[in-house]
């Protein structure tokens, strides 16, 4: 008899595939509804800091350089009002052997499907994770095939995912190119059971276990350089892995009073399935199109519980426009000589701006750099933009940036500012997406416990979220 | 190879992407020894999974590149040096 392959009979298959594909039971961990016990989940199936270091270290991932940014610091002592002025240091994640911090994730996804006997592993990802997933696969023996949403309806790919695409050739990975459409996650279902791969999921426990170590040396780096921990940590964002990974290692290394601040590119107002505004965006992560569903809704992902979970630990939450990080980019590559990718940067302008407001005794750390090239420099994608109808200018970002339509390069660094997002919103929208999800508005008192963690939040702050969102009240 | 008509694509998809099916490109060696653009064939990929579909280009190269000199870009580097030394160096 030959399988449904139809999309509604493969995605009714979905928990099915997924619990051979991750080897997880997920099941073990729901209290009731849904509730379940995270940090359980995490301390069962993750593994210790000391493990992940001894995993990583032999795949030769993560123990990245820490550096003061000593030329943008002057620059924004030259900016800032008297006695204000934090210093910014970049831990430079590009060193890692596949060019970004993804190699932390995959290094122990990867050593963990080895572990449990699988021939190969997939992951869907048009980002640096498939690079990091095929590296690491490379080095481990195992077969990679990654799934990649890559061109519009045109065949117009965009440059920075061509890119990755080629770099996971490289590694010798087998490269699905799929057109835009979130049925990406179909296909990859298809791809898992016919293989019976391993599913590398950007967002199972073992994902995140591999980031906690980055926060972890920041905090030792940062002790040791400057004598104490950061006063904040800049983290770009987009489906919250790195947020979760890095606030858990910091927090592990006794850096608790370490605000963690989420940084993303705004381009609010385009739609991430549509087939005609792909190609309006330049760039292709640690925008507001995953930052804001992801930690809004973390149980979107490709495993049933999602272990990054952003809500628990951004402090704050701040937008930048695609032409000051294209700016910043040059920035840091002139003033600092580190030529670095695109993305990355997004939490380095924002930390910028956020330096400006900070006392000068104050430290801020962003916590990663991605390696650049072909396709991933601002002048490929500005390219590109051209090429797509963009009008690309110099003026004042935060007055004239109109995603898909305008990118506007700052003409002085005081231009480089943020757009604050509040913490809140994200928090009510969480509860009017479970609202829907659940189709109900009354929990369980487990579930609101549940979500007393989840959203870092009192049952009153809930009631009263719950009641704005509702329909009947 | 299309995977999905636009008839089978997923409820929650926006309009414009309805309109259109979802296609896959997949690049591996020809199983057979001869072939032509257009042409029905089977590939062995790197994973050395058999995949069958219309053949596109043959031996494709990597089109992306560093771009075009920027205007808007290219003179960020002098300036914020000039910014930071007050232009002593003129």
């Amino acid at each position: 008899m030959t399988k449904d392959n139809s999309y509604t009979a493969v995605m009714a298959r979905r928990v099915e595939i997924m619990k051979k594909a991750v080897g997880i039971d997920y099941e073990k961990f729901i209290i009731k509804g849904f509730a379940f016990d995270y940090e359980k989940m995490m301390r069962e199936v993750g593994y210790s800091i000391e493990e992940v270091r001894k995993i990583q270290a032999e795949t030769c991932v993560g123990n990245t350089p820490l550096v003061e940014l000593k030329n943008i610091n002057k620059l924004i002592k030259k900016l800032a009002p008297a006695g204000k002025g934090a210093r910014i240091f970049l831990k430079d994640e590009a060193v890692n052997p596949s060019g970004s911090f993804k190699d932390r994730r995959a290094a122990i996804s990867v050593y963990h499907a080895q572990k449990l006997g699988y021939k190969g592993v997939i992951a869907a990802t048009s980002g640096n994770y498939g690079a990091a997933v095929a590296s690491q696969a490379a080095k481990r023996g195992l077969k990679c095939i990654i799934v990649q949403e890559c061109y519009d309806s045109q065949w117009r790919g965009q440059p920075e995912i061509l890119e990755k695409g080629r770099a996971c050739e490289a590694y010798g990975a087998e490269v699905v190119q799929l057109t835009v459409g979130p049925e990406l996650f179909y296909y990859t279902l298809l791809l898992l059971e016919e293989t019976g791969y391993f599913n590398a999921s950007l967002y199972s426990p073992y994902a995140i276990a591999g980031i906690e170590t980055l926060g972890y040396e920041i905090a030792e780096q940062m002790k040791e350089l400057t004598g104490r921990f950061p006063d904040a940590v800049v983290v770009t964002h987009a489906g919250g892995g790195l947020i979760t990974g890095t606030a858990r290692g910091l927090k592990k290394a006794g850096a608790t009073q370490t605000k963690i601040i989420g940084a993303s590119v705004d381009l609010r107002g385009l739609h991430m399935a549509s087939d005609s505004d792909f190609n309006k965006k330049y760039f292709t992560t640690g925008h507001t199109g995953f930052g804001i569903p992801f930690a809004v809704f973390p149980d979107r992902s490709d495993v049933p519980k999602n272990a990054a979970r952003p809500l628990r630990y951004m402090d704050k939450y701040v937008l930048v426009t695609q032409g000051e990080v294209f700016y910043v980019t040059e920035m840091l590559a002139q003033l600092e000589g580190l030529q670095r990718g695109p993305a990355g940067n997004t939490s380095l302008t924002a930390a910028i701006a956020l330096a400006l407001e900070m006392y000068e005794d104050q430290t801020i750390v962003v916590n990663e750099t991605e390696y650049t090239g072909a396709g991933k420099l601002p002048a490929a994608q500005l390219t590109f933009a051209r090429k797509m109808g963009m009008i690309i200018k110099r003026g004042d970002p935060i007055k004239e940036d109109k995603p898909g339509q305008v990118i506007v390069i700052p003409e002085h660094p005081s231009q480089i500012r943020y757009i604050e997002y509040p913490i809140e919103e994200m928090k009510k929208s969480y509860i009017k997406e479970l609202i829907k999800h659940e189709a109900r508005n009354n929990f369980t008192k487990e579930e609101m416990e549940f979500l007393k963690e989840d959203l870092r939040a009192t049952e009153e702050e809930i009631n009263e979220w719950i009641k704005a969102v509702s329909f009947w009240k | 190879i299309m995977i999905l008509t636009p008839q089978e694509r997923a409820p929650q998809v926006p309009e414009d992407t309805k309109k259109v099916p979802l296609m896959m490109r997949v690049k591996g060696f020809l199983v057979d020894e001869s072939a032509a653009i257009g042409q029905l064939v089977t590939i062995q990929t790197m994973t050395k999974r058999l995949i069958t579909g219309k053949l596109v280009t043959i031996n494709p190269k990597y089109e992306h590149d560093f771009g075009e000199p920027v205007p808007e870009l290219i003179t960020i580097g002098m300036e914020l040096r000039d910014f930071l030394t007050g232009g002593e160096d003129e």
